[in-house]
C-alpha cells in the first residue's frame, strides 16, 4: 500500500493543475497518476493555438500549454506514475492501479478526479447503413495525424460542429484533404464562434444547420454518406437526402465525463451534467473525494479547466489539512433557459465569492442572468449574446450570503 | 499435397466441423473468404443456445438442438468459452398468445426438450421483476443459455489449429472442378487447394459454392436481422434471454444479457438482396426499440453502444441441409444453417463426420488431439493479487490499452499471436474486447494499429479494420 496525502487520477490539464494547486497550499506528498507515458492528456494531440489567453495571457498551442503546467510539476517535485491506469477507487479513498510492474495500491487523505472526459461514438448515434473502415471520432482522427503522422482520408464529411470537429476540418484541409460538409443536427452550432470562423469560413467549408449523416455507405472502405435536413423533432425530411461521395466521416456529437471510477466509489451523479454532484469546493458527496475538469463538466475553454482544478486542489490541501469548510449546504437549480448550474450545492458559511457555472439550452440575443434564493437575489449579469457552446460564469459575491434562504435558482430572461 | 477434406467457410460451423474432424489422422484445410474467421453470420447472431422446443418434430433442427445443447455446453467448456445457462423466457401477450405457449410447451415435449414449464404472467415476474405487466403467461425453459458466437468460432478454429488444421484466410472460392477423384478449389487469387472431400460451410453463399459443383438444389434466402447492443449500465435488466412468441419470420425480437455482460435487443427479420448486406436501417432500429420494450419497457436506449446487423442463410423448406450433394459425389453440403444453427454446431459437427465416414472418408483417431484450449481470457478473470504476480512475470498486462473494457497489452498481443491469429483491428475485437465499449475505439484504435502494424512488420498505412480494402490510414504526413 502506498500513502500519501493526495492522490491526483489523471494527468491532463485538469490534474496537473489540481496537483500544482494543492502542493501550493502546502501538502507536499502528492501523487498524479496517469495512463500515458507523457502529461498532458489531450492537450499533446491540440497542436493548433487558442490555449492560455485567459489563464496565462498568451496564445499557446496544446502542448505548449501542457508544457507551462508540467514545468511546474516537474519543479515542484510532484511524484507521476506514468502508464499508470486507475481501475478502482472506494469511497474510503483506496485506488488499485495497474502499470508494467504489477497491480499498485494507493491509500490517500484525499482523493482528487481528474480523468476527462472521451468522445460520444458512432454507436450511440444510430446512424443507419454499412459498417466500413474511415469513421472516426474527432479525437481519434486528431491523434491519428497529430501524433502518428498519418492523415485518415481525402474526401471528408463531419458530423456534429463541436470544437474538435470544426479543428479537425481545418486540420485536415491544411493536409489537402477536401472537407465537403460540416453537418450539425441542431439549428446552431455546439462549438465556439471563433472556432466556425477561423475552421470552416476560412477554408470555405459549408456548415448545414439542422441537417444529418442518415446513412453511411461502402463496404470496406466508406464510399459516401446520404446527409438530409431534419425537422423540428430531428427527424429525416426524406425529400432532402442527399449523397455526398467521401471516404472518412468524422464525427464530433459531443463529449462524454468518464466517469467509471466515480461510479464505483459510489460517489452520485448528475444526470445533466453527467458528471459528479460537487459543492463549490468541487467536494463529492463523499468527503475527501474531488473531482474537476471535464471529468466533471465538459468545459469550452482549457483555461478554465485550470481555474476549476485549482479550485479541488486548494480545496483538497485543506481537507487534508483539516480547514476545509463543512456545515450545511443549499442546492443550486437550473431555472428557465438554463440547462445547469455547478456547483450543484454551496455553503452558504463559504469565506469566499462563490462562481457559479453554467450552460444555456439554447442561443439567445442578449439576456439577464438572475441569481435567486427565495424572492432575494443575490447577482445578476448581463450577456449581449450566449449559445449552449459556451460556457457561462457567475458570480456571488460572498457579502450576499446572509441573503441565502433556501435553494439558488439560476435563470435568464431575454431583455 | 492433397488435403483429406476442404472445408470452405470458417463460420462456427466449418470451425467446429474442423476441430472434429482433427480428432483423426486425417489433413484438413478451411477455407475462408474473409481476412479473418467468424466474419458472417457467426459474428452476428444473437448468441442464444435455443432449448429446442421451437424447431417442428422430426426435423434434423429438432434432432441437432435438442441433441446439441449439452454437447455444446461440454465443447464450450473444454475450449474455455463462457458459456451461462440463464435459462429462456418465451412470453405471451394476452389469450391468443398464451395457446401458443401451451402449444410451444407440447412441442418442446414431443422434441425431447427437458426443463420446460408453464408460468403465469406474475410468476414468472417473481423471477425477472422488470418483464412487462402485460405479459400474461410465459415459457420458462431452463436448459437454454447464452455464448458468445464469435468467441467460440475463434475457439474451434484456434483449437483445430493447435491440431494441425490449416487455415487459409483471403481465399474466396471460385471455381470447383473434380478430376480423377480429386477436387480442385481455386481461389480468385488463382491459388489452388486439392483434397479428397470438400465440405461447403459457406454460409450465406452455400448456394454459389453449391452450384460450383453444379449442384442448383437449393437458394439461399438471406434474411437481415438487426440489433442493438447496450451498455453494460443495461446490462441487469433481466437475467433470462426475454423472447417473444415466435413468428413465421423468427423467434421474434428478444431482450438478452449477454455472456460479457451487455444487454442484446433484437433481431428484426428482413429478407434482404445477399448475405453481404449487412446494413442496419432506421425502420429496423425503431422496430427493435419498440418490440424490446414491449417485453422489457424500463430498457434505457440512451445506452446503446452500437447497431449492427448479421444475415440468416434460410432456405424455403426450412430446415438445415447437411447431406452428400446428389450433383456431385465426395462434396457434402452443410447448408440453411439458421437458428438454431449455433445451438446446433457441435452436433451439425458430429453429424457431418458420420456422413463423411458414410461416404468413404477413414476415420483414425488422432492420438495427439488435444481438445482443450487455453483461455485467452485467463487476465481479466484474475484477482488484483494473481494479476499483480502475473505482470510481474509479463509486464505487457499490466498496460492498459482499452479502457472502456480494460484490456491490456499483453492480451492484444497474445491475440495476435494465438490461433487463429488476429491480423485487423475488428480480429484484434472480438478476441479481447478492445474497442467494444463505450468509446467503440476512439481512445484504443490507434494503440492497437500500432500494435497490429509491429507484430507484423507492416507500416501503419497497411493495417485494416477487416481485410484488404479497409485500410485504417491514408498516407504518411
Amino acid at each position: 500500500m502506498i500513502e500519501c496525502d493526495i492522490l491526483v487520477v489523471g494527468g491532463g490539464p485538469a490534474g496537473m493543475a489540481a496537483a500544482v494547486a494543492a502542493y501550493d497550499s502546502g501538502v507536499k506528498d502528492v501523487i498524479i497518476l496517469d495512463r500515458e507515458p507523457e502529461l498532458g492528456g489531450i492537450l499533446r494531440q491540440c497542436i493548433h493555438n487558442g490555449f492560455g489567453l485567459h489563464k496565462l495571457g498568451a496564445e499557446l498551442t496544446g502542448p505548449e500549454y501542457a508544457a507551462v503546467y508540467k514545468d511546474m510539476v516537474t519543479e515542484r517535485g510532484i511524484k507521476v506514475y506514468y502508464e499508470t491506469m486507475a481501475l478502482d477507487v472506494t469511497n474510503d479513498k483506496i485506488v488499485t492501479a495497474t502499470n508494467r510492474n504489477g497491480i499498485l495500491n494507493f491509500k490517500a487523505k484525499a482523493v482528487i478526479l481528474a480523468m476527462g472526459c472521451r468522445e460520444r461514438s458512432r454507436g450511440a448515434l444510430n446512424i443507419s447503413g454499412s459498417r466500413p473502415a474511415g469513421i472516426y471520432s474527432a479525437g481519434a482522427a486528431q491523434k491519428l495525424m497529430n501524433c502518428e503522422g498519418y492523415s485518415v482520408g481525402k474526401k471528408v464529411v463531419i458530423l456534429g460542429s463541436g470544437d474538435i470537429g470544426l479543428i479537425m476540418a481545418r486540420r485536415m484541409s491544411l493536409e489537402g484533404a477536401k472537407v465537403e460538409a460540416v453537418c450539425e443536427l441542431m439549428s446552431y452550432s455546439g462549438g465556439l464562434t471563433r472556432n466556425i470562423v477561423q475552421c470552416l469560413e476560412d477554408f470555405g467549408i459549408p456548415l448545414y444547420l439542422s441537417t444529418t449523416v442518415a446513412e453511411i455507405h461502402g463496404d470496406k472502405r466508406l464510399e459516401g454518406v446520404t446527409i438530409a435536413q431534419v425537422d423540428e423533432n430531428r427527424r429525416v425530411i426524406e425529400e432532402t437526402k442527399r449523397y455526398i461521395e467521401c471516404d472518412t466521416l468524422l464525427l464530433s456529437v459531443g463529449l462524454i465525463p468518464e466517469n467509471e471510477l466515480t461510479k464505483m466509489a459510489g460517489i452520485e451523479m448528475s444526470a445533466v451534467t453527467s458528471g459528479a454532484l460537487v459543492d463549490e469546493n468541487r467536494q463529492t458527496e463523499v468527503d475527501g473525494i474531488f473531482a474537476c475538469g471535464n471529468v466533471l463538466q465538459v468545459h469550452d475553454l482549457v483555461d478554465y479547466v485550470s481555474d476549476e482544478a485549482e479550485i479541488a486542489g486548494n480545496a483538497a490541501a485543506k481537507f487534508v489539512n483539516g480547514t476545509l469548510e463543512k456545515g450545511e449546504t443549499v442546492n443550486t437549480t437550473a431555472g428557465n433557459g438554463v440547462r445547469y448550474v455547478l456547483p450543484q450545492r454551496v455553503h452558504k458559511t463559504s469565506k469566499e465569492d462563490i462562481a457559479l457555472f453554467m450552460r444555456v439550452t439554447e442561443p439567445f440575443g442578449k439576456v439577464r442572468f438572475t441569481v435567486k434564493s427565495g424572492e432575494e437575489v443575490l447577482a445578476t449579469a448581463v450577456r449581449l449574446k450566449v449559445a449552449p457552446g459556451e460556457m457561462e460564469k457567475i458570480l456571488i459575491k460572498k457579502e450576499k450570503f446572509e441573503l441565502i434562504n433556501g435553494d439558488i435558482i439560476v435563470s435568464l430572461e431575454e431583455i | 499435397m492433397i488435403y483429406d477434406v476442404v472445408i470452405v467457410g470458417a463460420g462456427v460451423i466449418g470451425g467446429m466441423l474442423a476441430r472434429e474432424l482433427s480428432k483423426y489422422n486425417l489433413s484438413i484445410c478451411v477455407l475462408e473468404r474473409d481476412n479473418d474467421v467468424a466474419c458472417g453470420a457467426s459474428k452476428a447472431n444473437s448468441g442464444i443456445v435455443h432449448g429446442g422446443f421451437d424447431p417442428e418434430p422430426d426435423t434434423l433442427k429438432a434432432k441437432l438442438n435438442v441433441e446439441g445443447v449439452e454437447k455444446l455446453f461440454e465443447t464450450a467448456k473444454m475450449l474455455n468459452v463462457p458459456i451461462k445457462r440463464n435459462g429462456s423466457f418465451v412470453c405471451a401477450f394476452g389469450e391468443d398468445e398464451n395457446e401458443a405457449i401451451t402449444e410451444l410447451y407440447e412441442r418442446g415435449i414431443k422434441n425431447g426438450v427437458e426443463g420446460l414449464k408453464i408460468l403465469s404472467g406474475d410468476e414468472a415476474r417473481k423471477e425477472e421483476p422488470l418483464l412487462s405487466d402485460k405479459i400474461t403467461s410465459v415459457l420458462s425453459v431452463s436448459n437454454a443459455g447464452i455464448v458468445c458466437p464469435y468467441d467460440l468460432t475463434v475457439a474451434a478454429i484456434g483449437n483445430a489449429m493447435d491440431n494441425d488444421v490449416q487455415l487459409k484466410c483471403n481465399f474466396e472460392v471460385s471455381e470447383i472442378a473434380k478430376n480423377d477423384g480429386i477436387f480442385t478449389v481455386t481461389a480468385i487469387s488463382g491459388e489452388e487447394v486439392k483434397a479428397k472431400y470438400v465440405v461447403n460451410c459457406a454460409g450465406g453463399n452455400s448456394d454459389k459454392i453449391a452450384k460450383m459443383v453444379g449442384d442448383n438444389s437449393f437458394d439461399i434466402i438471406p434474411r437481415a436481422g438487426e440489433y442493438l447492443l447496450l451498455d453494460k449500465a443495461e446490462g441487469t435488466r433481466v437475467s433470462h434471454t426475454i423472447f417473444q412468441v415466435p413468428s413465421k419470420e423468427g423467434k421474434g425480437i428478444l431482450v438478452s444479457p449477454t455472456v460479457d455482460g451487455n444487454l442484446l435487443t433484437g433481431p428484426t427479420a428482413c429478407v434482404v438482396d445477399c448475405a453481404e448486406n449487412k446494413c442496419t436501417t432506421i425502420e429496423g432500429m425503431n422496430t427493435v426499440i419498440k418490440l424490446a420494450a414491449k417485453s422489457v419497457p424500463s430498457v434505457n436506449f440512451r445506452n446503446v453502444i452500437t447497431s449492427f446487423c448479421g444475415v440468416r442463410s434460410s432456405e424455403k423448406n426450412g430446415d438445415f441441409i447437411i447431406e452428400e450433394s446428389k450433383a456431385q459425389k465426395g462434396f457434402v453440403n452443410v447448408a440453411a444453417i439458421d437458428s438454431p444453427g449455433l445451438s446446433s454446431c457441435v452436433a451439425i459437427a458430429e453429424y457431418t463426420v458420420d456422413i463423411l465416414k458414410s461416404i468413404g472418408l477413414s476415420l483414425v483417431e488422432n492420438k495427439n488431439f488435444n481438445g482443450s484450449r487455453e483461455n485467452p481470457h485467463f487476465f481479466r478473470e484474475m484477482s488484483y493479487e494473481q494479476k499483480n504476480e502475473y505482470i510481474k512475470e509479463h509486464p505487457a498486462f499490466g498496460k492498459i490499452i482499452c479502457r472502456c473494457e480494460t484490456v491490456s497489452e499483453g492480451e492484444i498481443l497474445a491475440a495476435i499471436k494465438r490461433n487463429p491469429p488476429a491480423t485487423d483491428i475488428d480480429g484484434v475485437k472480438r478476441r479481447t474486447r478492445s474497442g467494444m465499449g463505450r468509446c467503440q475505439g476512439g481512445f484504443c484504435g490507434p494503440y492497437v494499429m500500432k500494435l497490429i502494424a509491429e507484430q507484423n512488420n507492416i507500416p501503419l498505412t497497411k493495417v485494416t479494420k477487416n481485410g484488404k480494402g479497409s485500410e485504417m490510414v491514408a498516407d504518411k504526413i
